[in-house]
């Protein structure tokens, strides 16, 4: 029995904007997930050399000035245009929306370290005399430059932050969209999670030196969750935003409603620097599926965290077996499997993915599933091909980050 | 560099700074702000440029004289008479 909210404490999707791999709009996104088109490619990143990533090709002068542009970040970028493509999707008459009243929340799993290693660089040109560092570096690289670009880009003058949250960060934004609507802090929200990781070296330089970067002769294979001979994770940039809306005010200008957020949880596994915690993951999905007055069984889809890691999707396994049990409901699935790990925005496109399941009755799979791990072993996991579904109306999507910081997000049709 | 060569450089630190507007109609005694929408980065670029691409220092206190390109080309012609063009 879903929990019973009065209608301007009920929160509802009516946009989505996103910039992913392998699309530049949630039809071609989910197009692609349903065709198995991968967005993984040869990539190179300096002092690293070569390697595979994720890498988004969105028209970034769709609603941006080439001054913008050189200005500004490209997790600004990737927002700005994710935000006005979720705007538009919405159908809002924006031009007339009090913008005060409109709220910026971004999910991202770091920032500036893109921009510190670009400045670093160019500054070795200079033999390091800080004269020519440049005046862009502190705006650059605060924390809320992401939501900063977007406020600055479209008028924006509610209030806007990043979330800081790791992995989980996608679902960060969108909690903090959820509960700052239920506050009145906001009258709109644009939540959701960026990601501009791959253009840092050192992320890919961590990641192999944890002995957690995947490889692959073929760039479309190399990331294969829950998959025995996995070997990391293949990193992506991308961006989600979503336009969250009270669902009276949704109703009462006839939005077409995506689904209605029914409960989310965060927690932190206070275990371990990187490894993830069975236990601590499905006390979280527990929660999120308590607040929503749900019981488990009750859930049609789990969009899965899994990177890829040797340890992790089997922790991540592990804590669906002890929500689930051997029981054949949920249909499982993972979408970095197509378009890696997008970082900040991991969470948010993840769950883009699947929400045209309320609609077509298809669970997405997840590819590159040729040889089960006999520990990523679980029922109803979507390999390989998309299934149809008899009933598709609850979303279940998960998002862990290091630090031990987890983050579960409900959806459900409406 | 010449004074033209001097002006030619700035037009094309604006174009960089500025690539979204037509330079071709920029007047030499209006100041730059009153024609362009550059801001105080914007201007610091300026600064920058020179100096990265001249190694032209200029002192905050002068900052005044890059209001126009005729006061700019004024103030930097002496500053840069032994140094080529790039």
């Amino acid at each position: 029995m879903v929990v019973e909210r009065p209608d301007h404490q009920r929160i509802v999707i009516t946009g989505v904007g996103l910039t992913a791999p392998n699309g530049n709009s949630l039809s071609e996104f989910r197009q692609g997930l349903l065709s198995g088109r991968s967005g993984v490619v040869p990539y190179e990143t300096r002092y690293f050399g070569a390697t595979v990533a994720g890498v988004c090709n969105f028209d970034e002068v769709k609603h941006q000035t080439r001054k913008e542009l050189r200005r500004g970040t490209r997790a600004g970028s990737v927002g700005i245009f994710c935000a006005h493509e979720a705007v538009a999707d919405a159908g809002l008459d924006w031009e007339n929306i009090d913008r005060s009243a409109v709220g910026i929340y971004v999910g991202v799993t770091e920032h500036g370290n893109v921009e510190t290693e670009n400045e670093i660089y160019q500054l070795k040109g200079y033999d390091y005399d800080i004269q020519y560092w440049s005046h862009y570096h502190n705006p650059r690289t605060v924390a809320n430059n992401p939501a900063g670009e977007i406020s600055l880009n479209m008028g924006i003058t509610g209030p806007h932050y990043t979330l800081g949250a790791a992995c989980a960060a996608g679902n960060a934004g969108i909690i903090q969209g959820v509960q700052m609507l239920r506050l009145g802090d906001c009258d709109l929200a644009l939540a959701g999670g960026v990601s501009e990781s791959i253009h840092t070296f050192g992320i890919f330089a961590s990641f192999h030196s944890q002995g957690a970067l995947a490889r692959h002769d073929d760039p479309t294979k190399a990331s294969r969750p829950f998959d025995a001979d996995r070997n990391g994770i293949v990193v992506a940039e991308g961006g989600c935003m979503y336009v969250l809306e009270r669902l009276v005010d949704a109703r009462a200008r006839g939005a077409r409603i995506y689904g209605e957020v029914l409960g989310y949880a965060m927690n932190s596994d206070a275990a371990d620097f990187v490894l993830p915690h069975p236990g601590r993951q499905a006390e979280c999905i527990r929660l999120a599926l308590r607040r929503a007055g749900l019981n488990a069984e009750d859930v049609d889809i789990v969009s899965t965290h899994a990177t890829g890691t040797t340890s992790g999707d089997a922790q991540e396994a592990e804590a669906l077996r002890r929500v689930w049990g051997g029981n054949g409901r949920p249909l499982l699935n993972n979408t970095k499997s197509f378009i890696g790990h997008a970082m900040g925005a991991a969470g948010a496109l993840e769950l883009a993915g699947n929400l045209p399941a309320f609609e077509d009755h298809v669970c997405h799979p997840t590819i590159n599933l040729d040889r089960l791990d006999p520990q990523c072993k679980l029922p109803g996991l979507v390999a390989n091909e998309p299934r149809e579904m008899a009933k598709a109306e609850v979303i279940l999507n998960n998002s862990f980050g290091m630090l031990g910081i987890n983050s579960v997000v409900i959806v459900g049709k409406l | 560099m010449t004074a033209d060569e001097i002006r030619q450089s700035v037009i094309e630190i604006l174009g960089d700074i500025a690539p979204d507007e037509d330079l071709s109609n920029l007047q030499e005694d209006v100041p730059f702000r009153e024609q362009l929408p550059l801001d105080s980065m914007d201007f610091l670029d300026i600064v920058m440029e020179l100096r990265k691409r001249y190694r032209i220092q200029i002192p905050e206190e002068n900052y005044n004289e890059l209001a126009s390109m005729t006061s700019t080309v004024r103030y930097l012609e002496p500053r840069m008479k032994d140094i080529a063009k790039k």
